[in-house]
């Protein structure tokens, strides 16, 4: 049986044993303390009624939920499409720009000037440019679709950002690791492949776990290309009915997907560090 | 320093109000007179409104009547006293407000019915010229709870059921009509019935009765945009078969915003309105406002006078005939 720290540490884990329950008191105690005095001044304030009325109304959950729910069905499934490819392109970005040699400047040279470029464009324009644009040059064969354009264009802006977080983990593995590769007859791109990227990417899931959380919200900016996804649909419910209960319907919803996400990121991270302070030991 | 005494200063507070969440948990019913005052006066607040705004409402009619001092300009509860806060869109489209190469925007211009109307509505009421001030409000301000800091907001808002839940309307200024925009290449040429459009791909804004009259009386589903800019976009590149808007929009939509992005745009047809649910406009009003029966009496003045169909014949009405579609 693999040994966990707490028994490596048993004094260590005693004392904090003792320090968790009265902690687990404290944190309770003050919980209540601030939620209520705050539950307490939004509720007894004189516009809650109205407020409650325009935001929390049960009549308008129950009328907007299942407009919100299809819309947002649209929204997961663009999500799933664009991260799957913004996962591969993004990588490949990355790894050309960590590649060594001056033979392969020009292909560097491209990859370092769409990072620079993309990043520094509105995503909103680049949608815009890319869902309007494009189809209004009326070219043949090249697909008309909104929704097309406007996840290729989430896929174009994000595997940029994506790219950056790939070779930040490029960079975080050690010299050394490259240079063994290579003195075992590896490749340069062998030994990326085999040795370099494997690590690179264990350390940086957690950075592409935030970029998740954030590709699920943004993939919602593709409703002004006309895409009745969730939060359009909410927006919709609020132009005619003026209540914005919907929004509170959307919010739920995201919710369910990126605190769950949240969740497990952190859970990641503490059991990755936990196994690398095993394994230095 | 000076954050130090913030803290402090929040720590009384905070200190304060437990207190107070302390005396309101342990009040037995017979000392809640006082140390309940909080809610009594939340709920009394909050009922206020609502009470004197239901009979104000239902009175409009009657008060055209009432004596002229209650809505005269020094009685009005106005927001800035001795001038009429008019608020409106950002930025004012003709033909509703600033029309002219030089008065784009310019809803002080008097041009446009909207813009016209204002002036007339706000001369009928008392005030001077001067005294009327335009601000500019997004959709969503207007209708977020909470005070307004202006009169009331005039940018072509239908008069819906639902919407009269969170703000008050005043009595209808314009009624119109739903109206086809497309390109020349349209597939939906030539149509004549409401079932030659049951297979078109049809945009409209959000938040119009526009994109309502697709839904329902179409009865397909539209796609939305922010505004009739990137609706007119998706229809240029291909997206859309036609746009629906209100009939006068659709003028200026073929006469100015469709060949400025290079395009030629076509009134395909207008649609009977149906009788029993008319899209009209009315001005929006913060709810309760005790404004509304002054406007209305106002509005009701000007209409017999017959105003309101000569700045539709100066600003709205265009030559030509124009195939209607009905149901």
């Amino acid at each position: 049986m693999r040994r966990g720290p707490q028994q490596l540490w048993p004094r260590r884990t005693k004392r904090r044993r003792e320090e968790g329950s009265r902690g687990a008191l404290i944190a309770a105690g003050s919980t209540i303390i601030v939620f209520g005095l705050i539950l307490w001044v939004v509720l007894t304030s004189a516009a809650w009624p109205e407020v409650q009325r325009q935001f929390f109304s049960w009549k308008h959950f129950k009328e907007s939920f299942p407009k919100v729910l299809g819309g947002f069905w649209l929204d997961i499934q663009m999500f799933i499409i664009a991260e799957i490819l913004i996962l591969t392109f993004s990588l490949v970005l990355a790894m050309i720009r960590s590649l060594r040699g001056p033979a392969f400047f020009p292909l560097r040279a491209i990859v370092i000037t769409y990072i620079d470029l993309i990043r520094g464009i509105p995503i909103l324009l680049l949608i815009l440019l890319m869902g309007f644009g494009i189809p209004a040059l009326q070219l043949q064969g090249v697909p008309k679709s909104e929704m097309f354009w406007g996840v290729t264009a989430l896929v174009i802006s994000y595997s940029a950002y994506t790219a950056e977080v790939y070779r930040a983990g490029i960079d975080s593995v050690h010299e050394s690791q490259r240079m063994s590769a290579r003195s075992l007859g590896l490749t340069q791109t062998q030994a990326l492949r085999y040795v370099i990227v494997p690590q690179a990417i264990r350390n940086v899931i957690p950075a592409l776990l935030n970029g998740f959380v954030s590709l699920q919200k943004d993939v919602a900016l593709v409703f002004v290309l006309g895409v009745r996804e969730g939060l359009r649909e909410a927006e919709i419910y609020k132009a005619g009915t003026f209540n914005y209960t919907s929004y509170v319907v959307a919010a739920m919803l995201f919710l369910a997907i990126s605190v769950p996400v949240a969740r497990f990121t952190d859970w990641y991270t503490e059991r990755d560090r936990r196994r690398r302070q095993v394994m230095s030991t | 320093m000076t954050t130090t005494k913030a803290w402090r200063r929040v720590l009384v507070v905070l200190a304060a109000l437990a207190l107070l969440a302390g005396a309101c948990g342990g009040s037995t019913d017979d000392t809640s007179q006082t140390t309940s005052a909080p809610t009594t006066t939340a709920a009394e607040t909050t009922a206020a409104p609502e009470t004197t705004a239901a009979p104000e409402t239902t009175a409009a009619p009657e008060t055209t009547a009432a004596p002229v001092d209650a809505c005269a300009v020094e009685n009005l509860a106005l927001v800035n006293p001795g001038q009429l806060t008019v608020a409106t869109g950002e930025p004012v489209f003709p033909p509703w407000m600033g029309v002219g190469d030089d008065y784009f925007d310019v809803p002080e211009s008097k041009t446009g019915y909207e813009g016209a109307l204002v002036y007339a509505l706000a001369e009928e009421m008392g005030f001077t010229d001067d005294q009327v001030v335009f601000v500019r409000t997004g959709f969503d301000e207007a209708i977020a709870p909470g005070p307004k800091d202006w009169d009331f907001n005039i940018q072509q808002y239908s008069i819906t059921d639902q919407r009269k839940e969170a703000v008050d309307f005043s009595d209808p200024y314009y009624t119109t009509r739903q109206a086809l925009v497309v390109l020349p290449d349209s597939p939906v040429i030539g149509a004549t019935s409401l079932a030659d459009l049951t297979d078109a791909k049809l945009g409209a804004a959000i938040g119009t009765t526009s994109f309502d009259f697709i839904e329902e009386v179409i009865g397909v589903q539209a796609s939305v945009y922010d505004d009739n800019v990137n609706a007119i976009s998706a229809l240029i590149a291909g997206q859309l078969d036609g746009i629906v808007v209100d009939l006068p929009t659709a003028y200026y939509m073929t006469a100015v915003q469709i060949p400025e992005q290079g395009a030629e745009g076509i009134i395909v047809a207008q649609f009977a309105a149906s009788a029993q649910n008319p899209d009209e406009y009315g001005m929006l009003f913060a709810k309760g406002s005790e404004l509304v029966p002054c406007v209305n009496a106002a509005l009701a003045t000007l209409k017999g006078q017959g105003l309101l169909d000569q700045l539709d014949a100066e600003w709205l009405a265009q030559g030509g005939e124009i195939v209607t579609i009905s149901e």
